[in-house]
């Protein structure tokens, strides 16, 4: 398992594609821009909130770039991950995969 | 960390590979089209775990890679300049023109400096207003608003000593370049999930339509991944062809209204030359005529200076899907990360270099 800190270094690596959840811990209004601080693991960092005017302080957003272009949507990631959880229990009245 | 670990959880991804054991019963070939999926799929050797029936190839899903051999030698004569700073994502430095590359004229002295963010670039132009600040902006729909905040700011900012060698690239185009190649495998897609959070749903939609080919919206997680190739191979296996979205917790159908905004205000469609691929019709951004004062092309009177790529690369292949990397009598061997022959091997996003890096890199025999 790594720590928070060596995820954050990890994701950093690839910035053209990925974007990484943080949560916010605050927000300001500064000029043109929506600037805040998020929290990555154990690591703050400035982002920028201008593309999510609807962000509010403890939402989750993802970040690329420095930039937040979502917030993460908590019910529909309960969701997913419900339906995620239920497979197992699915499965567990299918028959093993070898059997088919 | 909060959704990131749920989505690397073993348990779930292995019942959900043995539900794709039970769902397939056909072949299929699927295409994710983003270096950050492609990357991940060779870190957890998903392609592995899958039953031997589902292939997966990788799109030209990596917007280091495919920026063109003419840019990059762009941004190498800049950085040469000695009253310029040129400001790039680290991913660009390796990237190898026709001549040289970024690091190479950075050991020479070169006055290059790596980002996180380009609102970096800004700041460091306020912060050294005697020089010419260069931003090196490349990107696909995700990275385009950032990019395009950061001239709309500097603009507001009045500063006269920043502008940007743009070079974006857009997926829809070349999605649908792929699916109109003779010879296309591809028979259903993983679509990038941060595109379409900025972008939204509606351009997947017609290309759903406009090919009767699936595409499922996916995530950058390994159960992301999986779930998302689960949900192709069932369309599939049932005879349909739909968009459905795996990555609901970012991607809205909307997409990012605001960034849109943003990015639209800036930039305006235009062809592209894609590194490996050729040039694709309305495939890219550049400045619209408004912003011409922050085009480092138009402001350096930089000239386009045709290039050839190498011969013996088959990059184009393997970014349309036809190839492995390792199909490639210089992989490995003659191209390698540090010494780069074509697009996909440039960054490590790249189907190249990711198969390089993740254990694929023995010789076939």
């Amino acid at each position: 398992m790594c720590s928070p800190g060596v995820y954050l270094l990890e994701e950093l690596g690839c910035s053209m594609c990925l974007a990484i959840p943080g949560k916010i811990l605050e927000i300001h209004e500064t000029g043109d821009l929506r600037v805040g601080k998020a929290q990555f693991g154990g690591i703050t960092r400035q982002v920028q909130l201008s593309f999510v005017p609807e962000a509010r302080t403890g939402d989750w957003v993802m970040v690329h770039v420095g930039f937040a272009i979502s917030v993460v949507d908590a019910e529909e990631a309960e969701k997913t991950y419900q339906i995620l959880q239920s497979m197992g229990l699915l499965d567990a009245e299918l028959p093993p995969a070898e059997a088919l | 960390m909060k959704y990131i670990d749920e989505y690397r959880d073993r348990d779930i991804a292995q019942k959900l590979l043995a539900r794709i054991a039970q769902r397939a019963q056909h072949p299929w070939v699927l295409m994710e089209i983003c270096g950050g999926q492609t990357h991940t799929i060779m870190r957890y050797g998903l392609d592995e775990l899958l039953p031997r029936g589902i292939e997966l190839v990788h799109g030209p899903g990596c917007p280091v890679c495919v920026t063109p051999l003419e840019m990059i030698d762009k941004a190498v004569e800049l950085a040469s300049w000695p009253d310029v700073i040129l400001v790039s994502y680290g991913d660009m430095l390796r990237v190898p023109g026709s001549k040289s590359d970024l690091l190479n004229v950075k050991a020479k002295g070169g006055d290059i400096r790596v980002v996180y963010s380009p609102m970096e670039a800004v700041r460091i132009a306020q912060a050294n207003a005697q020089r010419s600040v260069v931003f090196f902006a490349i990107g696909f729909e995700t990275t385009a608003p950032p990019n395009a905040m950061a001239v709309w700011h500097a603009r507001n900012l009045g500063l006269t000593n920043f502008s940007v060698l743009v070079s974006h690239v857009i997926v829809p185009p070349a999605i649908r370049l792929l699916l109109t190649q003779p010879g296309n495998r591809v028979q259903g897609f993983i679509a990038p999930g941060h595109v379409c959070t900025v972008m939204g749903a509606s351009e997947y939609e017609e290309l759903v339509h406009e090919f009767r080919i699936p595409i499922v919206i996916g995530g950058f997680e390994p159960v992301d991944l999986i779930q998302a190739a689960l949900m192709l191979i069932e369309q599939l296996e049932a005879g349909r062809a739909e968009l459905e979205n795996q990555y609901s917790r970012s991607v809205l159908a909307a997409g990012n209204v605001p960034a849109r905004k943003i990015m639209h205000e800036v930039f305006e469609v235009c062809d592209r030359k894609w590194r490996g691929i050729g040039a694709i019709p309305q495939s890219g951004y550049r400045l619209r005529p408004e912003f011409a004062a922050y085009d480092a092309e138009q402001r350096f009177g930089l000239h386009e200076a045709g290039v050839e790529e190498p011969a013996e690369c088959i990059s184009a292949l393997v970014l349309q899907g036809k190839k492995k990397p390792h199909d490639c009598t210089a992989f490995s061997t003659r191209c390698t990360p540090q010494t780069p022959l074509g697009a996909p091997m440039v960054s490590s996003e790249g189907a190249c270099a990711a198969y390089y890096r993740y254990r694929r890199h023995t010789i076939p025999s």
